[in-house]
């Protein structure tokens, strides 16, 4: 590896090389999952919506060649597994969380089921902005490469931010997860707004799922995921329903994710799996600090099921 | 009665006032207990056979003749004695990942912690038995049993003592500490308790041929299956029928009541949540004792998750949870046979255990709509 060549130096640059590369499907879930969570619904099923976005957008980018085709029938997939997930919750006395976890098993078969013929062929990849041109070192280019994917969702990030805290439709959505009976009182259909809020959350973890499976690791196979779209869950409580800080959590969750395997290029091999689950302890010990028997976390909207 | 001042309602006697409402009160409560039960059996039947449907124009769509595939579900899932036999190794593991779910749910909590209790129970068996090597045989396995069964009813419990002294929500702390417990035992397999003889994957130290539980006479089926419907049937009667299950079921039903009837609200969740991470714990030792005869990664195959699905599909009543994980062991043990014979991917299960889980939720929302079943 070139990283061993340059000491711990190359391990800094492959953490943020990796976290550059790894957090762009973390964003977009924990992107979706605000969405939804701010309208007052928890959507535990993105692991699902994932997997089948990137199921679609690696079978219709290697059908029609073109990958950004593939992005939008990603995205298209993840909105009708939403949809799926709102119109049931919308029943009365139906556990969102439950119907979350469902639709994680149930998306995760089908991606499987449908997605078999396509693990042999390989599709036409996004491309790949080079930002490290300016450099001779190898290491830092490679980890300079980024998606177009990665850029779309920093500026999805700032847009959410912005939109939620200042437009007409952020106002109802946030009026929807804060109080339900008062966006009844002002004529707003609360179903059809978490409806409309879930189905966006999954066209956004569509698209994190193409981006597994249309840049990288840019294949399709039935052990693509580690878990990002059950990670988005927790990336949201870290965040603290918050967007903006959405990104640098995902950064964050990137890096630690990229630890193991950037130890593993100077030699330290030992602890890889341990480093592996070190989102999850930070989420965990994060969750154990911030919470309290006496008041909900701080910024969670009031009428989702797991703040009360 | 002629309208009158507030003054003179008042003075009503208090046996006349509120007549209506308390007599339906009263025919609702003195209703059969099992019309609730029958109602929620219903319910399930009724969401299975819609499951069914929908899977039966799913393959349809994909090109198969759904009759036919019904008849290789049932035949790869009871139509022989071979397949008997396979549906009920299946639904050993699933019986106790279910009661995971099913024990939290009666005071209220929504657990999805199985698999990391099972994976760390298999992990424990595996240390448990290797510390006792050279004891006499049934010794071994108890210790090894015992071992996973703390292991898992730690795990869990910390969800239960996380959830009363912290406020941590236990969905979610029971899903991270899945990631945490299998990150955990990879390490563990692929290292420091690692057989280097096996070269084919990360697999621990073997136990001893000493330790394993055989099969039950006549049958290739271990006895854990038995242990697992033996713990089933104690839990429901334990749930039914004592203080501490009537406990645990105001405290599911309304927590401000248990609050009120000086309930000690934090000993029955820790106690529920040590009883099913215990029952998953337990499961991963039987699967390394019975089946594996070691921990590897063969241990982490989903089991925690469609225990989930048995727990809900169930209704959370650890008797119903008996037929209900021989149905899905059932469907998960057709789907070599679908395979074989209709070449569909082996995801297929998965999409009709999918299917069958949205429906039963879907039904929830009928749920006390169809009283007329009682009468």
């Amino acid at each position: 590896m070139t990283a061993s060549g340059i000491g711990w130096y190359g391990v800094a640059l492959a953490i943020i090389g990796g976290a550059l590369r790894v957090s762009t499907p973390y964003l977009f879930v924990s992107l979706g999952e605000v969405l939804t969570e701010k309208s007052g619904r928890v959507n535990l099923g993105l692991e699902g919506i994932l997997l089948m976005g990137a199921m679609t957008g690696f079978a219709v980018g290697s059908l029609s060649g073109s990958p950004w085709l593939g992005v939008l029938a990603a995205g298209g997939a993840g909105a009708l597994l939403g949809l799926l997930h709102a119109g049931i919750c919308n029943l009365p006395r139906v556990n969102d969380i439950a119907v979350g976890i469902a639709l994680f098993l149930f998306g995760m078969g089908l991606a499987f089921y449908l997605g078999k013929p396509f693990i042999a062929p390989r599709a036409a990849m996004l491309p790949a902005l080079q930002l490290g041109a300016w450099s001779n070192e190898p290491a830092v280019r490679a980890a300079l490469e980024i998606s177009p994917l990665f850029l779309i969702g920093i500026a999805l990030a700032i847009a959410l931010r912005w939109g939620l805290a200042n437009t007409r439709w952020g106002l109802v959505l946030r009026m929807a997860g804060e109080s339900a009976d008062a966006a009844r009182a002002l004529g707003y259909s609360v179903n059809a707004i978490r409806t409309l809020a879930t189905m966006c959350g999954g066209f956004l973890g569509g698209i994190g799922g193409a981006f597994l499976s249309l840049y990288y690791p840019g294949n399709w196979n039935e052990g693509l995921s580690s878990g990002q779209g059950l990670m988005a869950i927790a990336l949201v409580i870290f965040a603290r329903w918050n967007p903006l800080r959405c990104l640098w959590a995902s950064l964050l969750f990137g890096g630690a994710s990229a630890l193991g395997p950037a130890l593993q290029t100077v030699g330290v091999t030992s602890g890889y799996y341990l480093y592996s689950a070190a989102p999850y302890v930070l989420t965990l010990a994060l969750l154990v600090y911030s919470s309290s028997t006496r008041h909900t976390l701080a910024g969670a909207p009031s009428e989702l099921s797991i703040s009360r | 009665m002629p309208s009158s001042s507030d003054s003179a309602v008042d003075q009503q006697p208090l046996t006349k006032l509120p007549a209506a409402p308390w007599s339906r009160q009263l025919s609702l409560a003195s209703a059969p207990a099992y019309a609730a039960a029958l109602e929620s059996a219903c319910l399930s039947i009724g969401a299975l056979v819609v499951a069914l449907v929908l899977f039966g124009i799913f393959v349809a769509v994909g090109g198969h003749d759904p009759l036919a595939v019904y008849g290789a579900l049932y035949l790869g899932a009871f139509g022989t004695r071979f397949s008997i036999e396979g549906a009920l190794t299946q639904a050993s593991p699933i019986i106790l990942t279910a009661l995971c779910t099913a024990v939290p749910a009666r005071v209220g909590l929504l657990v999805i912690g199985g698999e990391g209790a099972l994976v760390l129970g298999g992990l424990c068996a595996v240390l448990c038995a290797t510390a006792s090597a050279g004891a006499p045989g049934w010794i071994g396995a108890l210790v090894a049993l015992l071992g996973g069964t703390c292991a898992g009813a730690a795990w869990i419990g910390a969800v239960g003592a996380l959830k009363q002294w912290r406020g941590v929500n236990e969905t979610i702390s029971s899903l991270l500490l899945n990631y945490i417990a299998i990150a955990l035992f990879n390490h563990l397999i692929s290292g420091p308790i690692r057989d280097f003889s096996q070269t084919l994957k990360a697999t621990s130290w073997p136990v001893p041929p000493a330790f394993g539980i055989g099969s039950i006479p006549g049958w290739s089926v271990h006895w854990g299956l038995v242990i697992g419907i033996g713990l089933c049937i104690v839990l429901f009667v334990v749930l039914r029928y004592t203080t501490l299950g009537f406990s645990m079921d105001i405290l599911g039903g309304n927590r401000r009541a248990a609050q009120v009837a000086g309930l000690p609200i934090g000993r029955l969740l820790i106690v529920a949540c040590l009883i099913g991470g215990g029952a998953a714990g337990l499961a991963g030792a039987i699967e390394v004792l019975a089946v594996h005869g070691a921990a590897s990664e063969s241990l982490i195959v989903g089991f925690g998750y469609t225990g989930i699905l048995v727990a809900f599909l169930a209704r959370q009543n650890p008797l119903a949870v008996i037929p209900v994980a021989l149905l899905v062991g059932g469907i998960s043990a057709s789907g070599g046979l679908l395979q074989r014979r209709f070449d569909m991917p082996d995801a297929t299960t998965q999409v009709l255990e999918g299917l069958i889980f949205i429906c039963v939720l879907a039904s929830s929302a009928f749920a006390g709509r169809i009283r007329w079943l009682a009468r």
